[in-house]
């Protein structure tokens, strides 16, 4: 395996020539953790802050803003704490993530949206309530 | 001379680059585990989209029981977090550990970090505690039911990591930083990391959400 595996370097020339168990195994390194936590902790205490200060009036806001916060933290720990990158176990795990994020959002998007009309129909509206005997 | 031993089960060996199904120098994974534990991830990732839909639909059913707005303590679900987020940068000090082969080092920044989920796990079961103490039980609302069961199950996934930090704690005291260990450590430092990732969602979605009038 190592003869053949000199032969395919040319595309990993950043990580060095480390162990070879290690090939292709992203290289956690003290920057990058501290870039993440930091990014982590502003992205966490800013929604926090949000909530618990009450600083929008409309509720609907202040939940697309933190949801765009969580979503933001969460493509960070994905960069830095997962090391999630398109050249992981030759793309592989990319692929798997994309697959799985259009599952999660068929099943909460459908659940949603289903469930909502359900409730909608469902209720006995003030004009049925109105024909009762 | 690799080459040719690479493409020698894929068909045509003479046929040009361009026209064979494995590209020369394109290799199978080496470490196919971190893969297939990524998978599974996934598959878990799965898990928690069904409760989070779950908890989307009917966490505001009430029946007439009390509110998130009535029921959480945001301080100390911030306490609660920065536990997480801490011993998710502690891993991490433990992952480059183990890349420059300081065992010891290695084996503080675990304990350290089983403290910090311990910490956690500690505050979630008072808050669970409390909560049951005061009549909000699961069997109380269909928010209250969901809210358990999605925050129960990553709870549930914290401690089992906890118990496999331990037991990576023994294997590495035991056989130093041997390939496999280094393996193991790197499946649980994804685990570890995806629970955070997790936990991002439940604290977004469930608590600071929950409270929102």
């Amino acid at each position: 395996m190592s003869a053949g595996h000199d032969t395919h370097g040319h595309g990993h020339d950043s990580h060095g020539h480390d162990h070879h168990e290690d090939a292709g195994v992203p290289h956690s390194t003290l920057k990058g953790y501290t870039i993440g936590f930091v990014l982590s902790v502003i992205l966490t205490v800013i929604p926090f802050w949000l909530v618990m200060g009450k600083v929008f009036d409309s509720s609907s806001t202040t939940a697309l803003v933190i949801l765009g916060f969580a979503a933001v933290q969460i493509v960070v720990h994905m960069i830095y704490f997962l090391h999630m990158n398109t050249k992981v176990e030759g793309g592989w795990s990319m692929l798997a993530l994309i697959f799985t994020l259009v599952l999660v959002v068929i099943t909460l998007a459908g659940s949603l949206w289903v469930m909502y009309h359900l409730n909608h129909n469902m209720m006995p509206s003030l004009h049925d309530m109105k024909n009762m005997p | 001379m690799s080459d040719t031993a690479a493409t020698l089960h894929s068909g045509d060996v003479h046929a040009p680059d361009n026209q064979r199904f494995y590209v020369p120098g394109d290799h199978h994974p080496e470490n196919g585990t971190l893969l297939g534990f990524w998978l599974y991830l996934m598959s878990d990732c799965l898990i928690f989209a069904c409760l989070f839909a779950v908890h989307a639909v009917v966490g505001r059913s009430y029946a007439a029981g009390p509110s998130g707005a009535d029921l959480f303590d945001l301080p100390l679900v911030a306490l609660n977090t920065s536990m997480l987020l801490l011993s998710s940068i502690t891993y991490g000090f433990a992952m480059i550990a183990m890349q420059k082969k300081q065992v010891k080092q290695v084996l503080v920044w675990l304990a350290i970090t089983g403290l910090f989920g311990a910490a956690f796990i500690g505050l979630e079961l008072y808050e669970f505690h409390h909560l049951i103490h005061e009549g909000a039980v699961p069997q109380r609302s269909a928010f209250l039911s969901s809210f358990f069961t999605l925050v129960g199950t990553h709870g549930l996934h914290v401690t089992f990591g906890i118990i496999w930090l331990v037991t990576l704690m023994v294997q590495v005291s035991r056989h130093g930083l041997s390939t496999e260990n280094r393996r193991r450590l790197m499946c649980l430092s994804m685990f570890w990391h995806f629970l955070d990732v997790v936990w991002i969602g439940v604290f977004t979605f469930v608590y600071l959400m929950g409270v929102l009038p």
